[in-house]
């Protein structure tokens, strides 16, 4: 069997956090399973807590007086966050996915461009997005309020 | 083969969520600058608010749109965080049921939560 010389791909469940020498695009990787998972927990939680609406004004009052509270302020923002950033860099991975944004296949000629040249500005804008989007959130979540 | 099937409607899902829970994050957190869906003013969670959306049929439905099709994508894309750890043919069996059970119970709850209060909302009781 060849060994391999480059950087492992398969970095195992560290590979969640620490993408290696694999660059930015490992990171928002990482980033997009963290707030995936976030968001799938927060998720199951908000099925069960809102479903109290179906029994009257009552319960639907007594189980939102269960979660206020700046802690829970804060703990929303931050559903928000992971929300704004899933959902953009989610559009991105599957608009890559179906082959927009990656280049066209090119002859191996040095100095060699990749599919991540490519995809680098889509990053970029795909991020100042998210980060807009966290920026108006903050506001709406703390000031204008 | 059924897994890139599965992998195409995750994507197809994401899309969909991308839409109706950008929808709901409007509603429910750019409130103070958008201000939508909200007759009543105040919080988006008062519960005359929680009444006038849960009145309309778009809401109605879309909630338990939203909601079965976010549970696929959830689960299908933590069931595939937990094949990549490549758990044995019987491990993965029983997790593919976990979540497929976790999933239908949840759906349940939530339709007939929007259903239930659907009715609740309809039948007037605006306090």
């Amino acid at each position: 069997m060849l060994e391999s010389r480059g950087h492992p791909n398969r970095l195992g469940m560290r590979g969640w956090l620490f993408g290696g020498r694999w660059g930015p695009d490992r990171y928002l990787y990482s980033l997009h399973r963290i707030t995936g998972l976030g968001l799938l927990l927060y998720f199951a939680m908000h099925i069960i807590l809102t479903s109290s609406r179906a029994l009257g004004q009552g319960a639907w009052e007594e189980s939102m007086a269960r979660v206020s509270g700046p802690l829970f302020v804060i703990g929303e923002y931050l559903v928000f966050v992971a929300f704004a950033f899933h959902a953009i860099n989610g559009l991105r991975l599957a608009l890559a996915e179906v082959g927009f944004g990656v280049g066209k296949p090119i002859e191996p000629i040095y100095p060699y461009r990749t599919a991540l040249d490519e995809q680098r500005p889509i990053v970029v804008v795909a991020m100042i997005l998210v980060a807009l989007l966290i920026v108006v959130g903050g506001l709406d979540f703390f000031v204008w309020h | 083969m059924q897994d890139q099937k599965l992998w195409t409607w995750h994507l197809a899902a994401g899309l969909v969520i991308l839409v109706l829970l950008g929808l709901h994050m409007a509603i429910m957190h750019l409130d103070a600058a958008l201000g939508i869906f909200n007759p009543s003013g105040g919080h988006p969670i008062d519960w005359a608010n929680v009444v006038a959306r849960g009145q309309t049929l778009f809401f109605s439905v879309t909630y338990v749109l939203l909601l079965g099709v976010a549970l696929f994508h959830g689960l299908y894309g933590l069931r595939n965080i937990l094949l990549e750890l490549a758990p044995g043919p019987g491990l993965k069996t029983a997790i593919s049921w976990l979540l497929i059970i976790t999933g239908v119970a949840l759906f349940v709850l939530g339709t007939w939560a929007a259903w239930k209060a659907h009715q609740v909302a309809l039948g007037g009781v605006l306090v």
